[in-house]
C-alpha cells in the first residue's frame, strides 16, 4: 500500500500548491537552520581520529607555578602543552610504542623561476607524526628515526602545497627551498584535513593542518622560532631562542601511543618518576599532576565545542520546533477540509489504521521535500558562515551523513508535525459527511 | 439476512435530543430488493447508517448474516462494509482527484486484492454500467447519470450481498433516474440484496417490497404486491 498511499499523498498535494509550498517552506526553513548549526557542531564534535581514540594519549605534566594553577576554571588541569626540555626528554627515554614530541614554526617558501615567496606554516615533528596519526600519503612517505637523529634537511609537503610548488604532481626527490636553505622532499601527502585539528588544539583547532613538516630536531639545529603559543609563568630572561630552550615556558605537544593498558600504567609510571625527579631539582612546585588523555578526552578537555555553539544548536532546534507547530496547523486544516474524501474511504472499508498510515505518508512526503528544500537553504547558510570567519572553512562542509541527516531529520519534523492532524482525520465518522458531499 | 429488532438511535446535544429511531424493527432476506420509504426526517437515513454499519445502534440487536454486528468495534465494522456491504448514496460521494478507474478501485485496495484481480473486477463493473471507455476520466468531466453508475460500479466491484442505497437517482433528472433504478433491478437479478431509500414512491413501487418509516418507526411493512402492484411489473 505505500506505492498507492504515496500517490495519494502526492496528488492531495497537488490539489493545494499553495499551502503544500508554505508547508514545505516552513520545515525547509527549521531544517536550512538546524542543518547549519548541526553541520558545524558535527565538524566541531567528531573525534577525526576515532579509530585510534584508545591507544593515543595527549601527555601533560604540570609545572605551572606554585601560586596559581594553570587554569583557574579547572584547577586539576595542567598546561596542554609542555617546555622543550620535558617534552626532549620524554620523548627520549619514555617507554611507549610510538612517541611524537612537535611544535609550529613558520618559513619562506622559495618557488624559484620568477615566481614570488611565500609564507608556509611548518610542524617541527619526530617521525612518529605519520604512523601514529594515520597520516596519507599521495606520494613518498614520512622520514625516519635516523633522520630525526641526524637533523637530515627532508620536507613532507601537504597536497596543497605541493601544488602551489610542483604543480600536484610527484615531487618525491625534488629540492625545496625555504629560508635559503634546501630541503629534499621525501614525501607528499594525500588529503588530509583532521578537523578538528586535534594533535594541536593550543594553536588553531579548526586551522587546516600544516603546510609542510620537517623533522623536529632541525628546530634546534636551525634555530626555527616557534610560530604557535608561547606560555610562560616564571619570570626569566629570554634573550633569544636558546633562553627559551632552557626556560620553563611550554610551546611543545607530545603525544604517545600506547596499546595495552600496561603500556598506559608503565607510561604514567616513567612520568611521574621523571617529574619527581626534576622536583628534586627544584623545578615543578606544584603536586605532580601528569595526565594521559585519549583523543576524546583532549578534545573534552579543550571544549572545542564551545558552549556558544551548543545554545546556538539548541536555538536552532527549538527554530524547528516553531515551524513544526506551525505546520500542525496547516495540516489539521488541510486534512479536515478533505475529510469527505476520508469519510468515503472509511465507508468503504478502509480502517482508522489504513487513513492513520495514509496521511502519515503524505506528511512524510512534505517532510522529505522540505528536506530538500532545508538542504538547499543550509547550504546558504554554510556558505554565508564561510563568508563571515574564514576559520570556520572546514567546519561548514556539508557531507553525506549531515544530508542524509538532514532528510531524515525533515521526515520525522514532518511525521511529528502530522501525528495529531493523521490522528484527528482518522477518527472521522462517516456517517457525518456522506450525507453533505 | 439483515435483522433488526427494536433499534434505538438518538442524537444528543447540548440542548436538543433526537429520538431518531425507536423501538425499530425489520428483516430483510437474501436476494430481496426493499424500499424505504417515508418523509424527510422519518429516519431512513438513521436506518441505512444502522444498517450499512456507518452508525451504532443505542439499543436493540442488529443482525447481518446472523452475527451481531451492533456492537462490533469500529474496525470490525470497517471490514464488514469492505467486504459485505456496497454504498450509493444521493450525491454520488465520489473522490474528486482521482479518475473513474481509481474511484472503483478504493473499496478493493483495502480488500487486499492483488493488481490483476482489481483490475478485471474495476472493468467488468465499469462495463457493466456501460462506463468502459471512461475509465480515465476524472468524476468533474462526467454527467451526474455518469457519476451515479461510476458509484454503482464501485459499490458492486467487489461483489457485495447487500447493497445500500440512499436517494440514489435524488439529484437526476427522470431519464437518468429510469435508467439508474434500471440499472439497480439488474444487480438485484443477479442476486445482491438491495435496500434503496427515497421519498418517491413512483421508485419505491419498482422494489420487491415497501418499507414505510415514519417518525423513527416503521409503519409499513407490507410487499408492495399486497397493496395491488405486480412486482415483476415494477421491475421491468
Amino acid at each position: 500500500m505505500l506505492g498507492y498511499y504515496l500517490r495519494l499523498a502526492w496528488l492531495s498535494l497537488k490539489r493545494t500548491p499553495a499551502i503544500t509550498l508554505l508547508m514545505i517552506g516552513a520545515i525547509a526553513l527549521g531544517i536550512g537552520a538546524t542543518t547549519t548549526t548541526l553541520t558545524v557542531y558535527h565538524r566541531m564534535s567528531t573525534n577525526p581520529i576515532a579509530q585510534r581514540n584508545d591507544v593515543l594519549r595527549a601527555v601533560t605534566l604540570d609545572n605551572w607555578s606554585a601560586d596559581r594553577p594553570w587554569d583557574t576554571d579547572h584547577p586539576d588541569n595542567a598546561p596542554a602543552e609542555l617546555t622543550y626540555r620535558d617534552a626532549l626528554a620524554i620523548a627520549q627515554g619514555a617507554p611507549a610504542s610510538r612517541l611524537v614530541v612537535m611544535r609550529k614554526t613558520s618559513l619562506t617558501a622559495e618557488p624559484g623561476a620568477g615566481r614570488p615567496p611565500f609564507l608556509v606554516v611548518v610542524r617541527l615533528a619526530t617521525h612518529d607524526f605519520f604512523p601514529m596519526f594515520d597520516v596519507p600519503f599521495a606520494y613518498g612517505a614520512g622520514w625516519d628515526g635516523k633522520a630525526d637523529r641526524d637533523g637530515e634537511p627532508v620536507a613532507v609537503l601537504s597536497k596543497e602545497t605541493n601544488g602551489k610548488l610542483f604543480g600536484g604532481e610527484n615531487s618525491v626527490g625534488k629540492i625545496v627551498r625555504l629560508d635559503g636553505r634546501e630541503y629534499r622532499v621525501i614525501g607528499v601527502l594525500a588529503d588530509w584535513q583532521p578537523t578538528p585539528k586535534f594533535y594541536d588544539l593550543n594553536n588553531g583547532e579548526y586551522d587546516t593542518p600544516e603546510d609542510l613538516f620537517l623533522p623536529f630536531a632541525l628546530g634546534a639545529t636551525l634555530e626555527l622560532q616557534p610560530a604557535g603559543n608561547v606560555n610562560c609563568w616564571k619570570p626569566e630572561t629570554l634573550a633569544g631562542l636558546r633562553d627559551l630552550f632552557g626556560s620553563e615556558c611550554i610551546w611543545h605537544q607530545l603525544w604517545a601511543e600506547l596499546r595495552t593498558p600496561a603500556e598506559v600504567e608503565r607510561f604514567q609510571s616513567y612520568i611521574d618518576g621523571y617529574v619527581a625527579e626534576q622536583k628534586k631539582l627544584g623545578r615543578f612546585p606544584r603536586r605532580i599532576n601528569n595526565r594521559l588523555y585519549t583523543v576524546d578526552e583532549w578534545l573534552a578537555r579543550h571544549e572545542v565545542v564551545g558552549r556558544d555553539s551548543r545554545v546556538l544548536l539548541v536555538v536552532s532546534f527549538a527554530f524547528l520546533a516553531v515551524c513544526v507547530l506551525n505546520v500542525v496547523g496547516l495540516l489539521l486544516s488541510r486534512f479536515l477540509g478533505a475529510a469527505g474524501a476520508t469519510a468515503i474511504r472509511r465507508a468503504l472499508g478502509a480502517s482508522r489504521g489504513e487513513i492513520f498510515r495514509q496521511h502519515l505518508v503524505e506528511v512524510g512526503l512534505v517532510g522529505a521535500l522540505a528536506g530538500i528544500g532545508g538542504l538547499a537553504l543550509g547550504a546558504v547558510g554554510l556558505t554565508a558562515l564561510q563568508q563571515l570567519y574564514s576559520s570556520y572553512d572546514r567546519l561548514t562542509q556539508l557531507d553525506l551523513s549531515m544530508t542524509l541527516a538532514a532528510i531524515a531529520l525533515a521526515v520525522l519534523a514532518g511525521l511529528l508535525a502530522g501525528l495529531y492532524p493523521a490522528w484527528r482525520i482518522c477518527r472521522v465518522q462517516p456517517a457525518g459527511y456522506l450525507k453533505t458531499q | 439476512m439483515l435483522d433488526m429488532q427494536h433499534i434505538i438511535k438518538v442524537y444528543r446535544t447540548d440542548l436538543v435530543e433526537t429520538h431518531a429511531l425507536r423501538d425499530f424493527s425489520v428483516t430483510v432476506a437474501e436476494g430481496e430488493f426493499v424500499a424505504v420509504t417515508g418523509p424527510s426526517g422519518s429516519g431512513k437515513t438513521t436506518f441505512l447508517n444502522i444498517a450499512g454499519l456507518l452508525e451504532t445502534p443505542d439499543g436493540g440487536r442488529y443482525q447481518l448474516d446472523g452475527d451481531d454486528v451492533g456492537t462490533l468495534g469500529d474496525d470490525a465494522r470497517a471490514g464488514i462494509r469492505n467486504q459485505r456491504i456496497g454504498f450509493i448514496f444521493q450525491g454520488f460521494n465520489l473522490i474528486p482527484d482521482l479518475d473513474v478507474f481509481d474511484n472503483v478501485d478504493v473499496p478493493l485496495r483495502y480488500r487486499g486484492f492483488v493488481t490483476r484481480d482489481r483490475r478485471a473486477r474495476i472493468e467488468r463493473s465499469l462495463e457493466l454500467v456501460g462506463l468502459a471507455a471512461r475509465m480515465r476520466h476524472l468524476p468533474s468531466q462526467l454527467s451526474g447519470g455518469q457519476q451515479q453508475r461510476v458509484a454503482i460500479a464501485r459499490a458492486i466491484a467487489g461483489d457485495p450481498r447487500f447493497l445500500l442505497a440512499d436517494e440514489p437517482t435524488g439529484n437526476l433528472d427522470s431519464l437518468m433516474a429510469r435508467q439508474i433504478m434500471d440499472l439497480l433491478a439488474e444487480i438485484n437479478r443477479q442476486g445482491t440484496t438491495i435496500v434503496l431509500v427515497t421519498h418517491d414512491p413512483e421508485l419505491a413501487r419498482r422494489a420487491h417490497r415497501n418499507i414505510h418509516v415514519m417518525d423513527g418507526q416503521v409503519t409499513d411493512l407490507k410487499p408492495y404486491a399486497a397493496r395491488g402492484a405486480a412486482p415483476d411489473a415494477a421491475v421491468a
